[in-house]
């Protein structure tokens, strides 16, 4: 994964074969639906070209073909009016600007616990521990609730669930920081020492230069995570709107191309929130004369 | 002690002598508030004879339950105590923690000690604050409560666990970490596919797979093998990149090594490789059964029979009946402590030689 460029060829291969695949499993998934359709009309001997485009063109489709997927979600963001409560680009705005506040919230208070844990020996010994121990609270599955109860004592709006993609996002960045600001070695540390500097420009000028490609790997599963916590938390509070919500309806109508639909926009906002980390990244680690990792 | 260990005992002290202070008028019917607050009291000896960590530690224990049994009367002195109670343990921590670091006592066990005092001290503050403060049921239920709920509901606590943890959870992360060890091991042997597949894994790993849910229902049903599927997608990304990576962890030098031992495919595979990729497979393991668990509960959201984890959760959310639920999150993250501590002492039985096991920090 040295040659970005390398690896082109074969994933286009790969993701080619992947979209072959799901066309056969289309095929086959629905057909004995699409047998029992053509029983019911008295239908025999269809032709091969059109049995496919049937097939691939049911409403409610087990398995919808890649192309309905597509052709559903560029209804719903070119073929909407943005305000529209239709529009998945409407609800994507929603779910991003929840994830978007948690993120920073997560990242703001993964930092601090990390400068806390690194300066502090009973911080360290006493809240890595737990902090291990939080991520294995099922909080996501209870994120509806929490925005319940949020709710019943006047916290709504973005808020709730901007609490949960923190609680989900502030994890990496801890654990990737607390390694990150302890990576100079005890060489650089030494030769800061002999600078007779104070622990405030070591931190500065020495440990946080040093940390930043584990802060920006961190920031990357951390907003992924993030976004997944927003996604979970919008599944209860059905009036706010939100991917969440337009997959729980679309899953309450059976309406599958809906569904994979919602899923395919929220994959593209992962994609473009985990690049724009990235560029982040490059850009801050050029300036810093490093090179990328 | 340092300046700042002088502050945090100095304020210790006075506010568990103010707190006696104020109730001493009705000594009688706050013995033991005032017991605490003399103790609180002579511990400011400390200024003048050495006192051991141990002492900070036994007044916060002592401040704990005297805490806990005057709950009944609020006021003032109540706080100051809870307060004297926080800043002993924290005292008791901080000091516990750097004799620890220092090197000063190694007795086994003594570096749980710290973790568990904290998060005792945790409970004991989330219990007063909510009890004293009156905080609405709804928002937080206090610790004691929910454990009344596990206690008094634990045939429902059961069935669910058994149907989510023991049949859901445990099906789709064993299926999915193995198919997914599988693939990768298939996938290492091409050029090709490890190129092509790699950055698609590492993509679909940062996805919000859990969408599928609703799909994985509607294809198995609403019973759990729909949420093992949903686990067995969400689990099989992690450890097909991880596995991958652990592959070609091994150096170059190493596998000349083996070629110049003609060892074959095979040997390279299970005598080299994969011993360098446990650490790597440990960490998806790992990954994979917080994932797991989030998924089926949240699987069981979107259609389930009337028992699981995720519906009593969701049901029970819509009732107000916030212990019920606190008490299923306290399975869930029981549960879930107790498999990431198997697997944590698995990899350390299995991965002896690495450095992060072998002591020193990582």
């Amino acid at each position: 994964m040295t040659r970005a460029g390398g690896n082109t060829i074969p994933v286009l291969i790969v993701l080619a074969a992947l979209l072959v695949i799901w066309y056969i499993a289309a095929t086959l998934m629905n057909a004995p639906w699409q047998a029992a359709l053509y029983e019911r009309a008295g239908t025999t001997d269809v032709p091969l070209a059109q049995y496919l485009a049937d097939v691939w063109g049911q409403p409610k489709p087990l398995l919808p073909a890649p192309h309905q997927i597509v052709q559903e979600v560029w209804d719903n963001t070119v073929g909407q009016a943005l305000s529209s409560k239709r529009s998945f680009l409407y609800h994507a705005g929603i779910t991003l600007s929840a994830t978007l506040m948690g993120f920073v919230l997560g990242t703001v208070l993964g930092l601090g616990l990390a400068v806390l844990i690194l300066h502090n020996e009973a911080m360290n010994r006493s809240l890595m521990p737990w902090i291990i121990a939080s991520q294995t609270v099922p909080i996501l599955a209870i994120a509806p609730m929490l925005v319940i109860g949020l709710n019943a004592i006047g916290v709504t709006g973005l808020f709730p669930k901007a609490l949960i993609s923190t609680y989900l996002s502030f994890f990496p960045v801890v654990v990737g920081m607390v390694k990150g600001l302890r990576s100079p070695d005890q060489m650089q540390l030494d030769l800061m020492r002999t600078y007779n500097a104070s622990r405030l420009e070591i931190f500065t000028k020495l440990r946080w230069p040093a940390s930043m490609p584990y802060l920006f790997a961190s920031m990357k599963v951390g907003i992924a995570i993030a976004l997944i916590g927003a996604l979970v938390a919008e599944l209860t509070n059905t009036a706010a709107g939100g991917l969440g919500v337009r997959l729980l309806t679309g899953s309450y109508n059976g309406q599958t191309i809906t569904i994979w639909g919602v899923l395919l926009m929220a994959a593209t906002l992962a994609a473009i929130l985990v690049l724009a980390v990235g560029a982040a990244e490059k850009l801050v680690l050029r300036n810093m004369g490093q090179a990328p990792a | 002690m340092s300046n700042w260990q002088r502050i945090l005992a100095i304020v210790a002290g006075v506010a568990a002598t103010l707190g006696a202070l104020l109730v001493a008028g009705a000594a009688a019917t706050h013995l033991w508030l005032v017991v605490f607050g003399v103790a609180g009291a002579l511990s400011l000896l400390r200024f003048a004879v050495n006192v051991r960590p141990r002492v900070d530690g036994l007044l916060a224990g002592f401040g704990g339950l005297t805490l806990l049994a005057s709950l009944g009367e609020v006021g003032p002195s109540l706080w100051l105590a809870l307060l004297a109670t926080w800043l002993f343990a924290w005292l008791f921590i901080d000091r516990l923690a750097q004799q620890l670091a220092r090197g000063e006592t190694a007795a086994p066990g003594l570096g749980l000690v710290v973790p568990l005092a904290f998060g005792l001290t945790l409970l004991l503050l989330w219990e007063v604050a909510v009890r004293g403060l009156g905080v609405p049921q709804v928002l937080l239920p206090a610790p004691s409560q929910i454990y009344a709920r596990i206690i008094s509901s634990g045939p429902t606590l059961w069935a669910d666990f058994q149907q989510t943890f023991l049949k859901a959870v445990l099906a789709g992360y064993l299926l999915g970490c193995a198919s997914g060890f599988a693939v990768a091991i298939l996938v290492d042997r091409s050029q090709f596919l490890r190129r092509g597949l790699l950055p698609i894994g590492n993509f679909v790993s940062a996805l919000p797979i859990i969408g599928i849910a609703p799909i994985m229902v509607m294809w198995f049903g609403f019973d759990w093998p729909s949420k093992a599927a949903v686990i067995v997608c969400i689990t099989f990304f992690p450890m097909l990149v991880n596995t991958v990576a652990g592959l070609n962890a091994s150096g170059r030098m190493e596998r000349d090594l083996m070629r110049t031992y003609a060892s074959g495919y095979g040997q390279t595979l299970f005598k080299l490789r994969l011993p360098a990729a446990w650490p790597f497979i440990f960490n998806a393991l790992k990954i994979n059964s917080t994932l797991a668990l989030i998924g089926a509960i949240v699987a069981e959201f979107f259609g389930t029979p009337i028992v699981g984890m995720g519906f009593r959760i969701s049901t029970e959310a819509g009732r107000l009946n916030v212990d019920v639920v606190w008490a299923e999150v306290a399975v869930a993250a029981v549960a879930g402590s107790a498999t990431y501590g198997l697997i944590v002492l698995v990899e350390r039985a299995v991965t002896f030689w690495h450095p992060s096991v072998r002591g020193g920090r990582a």
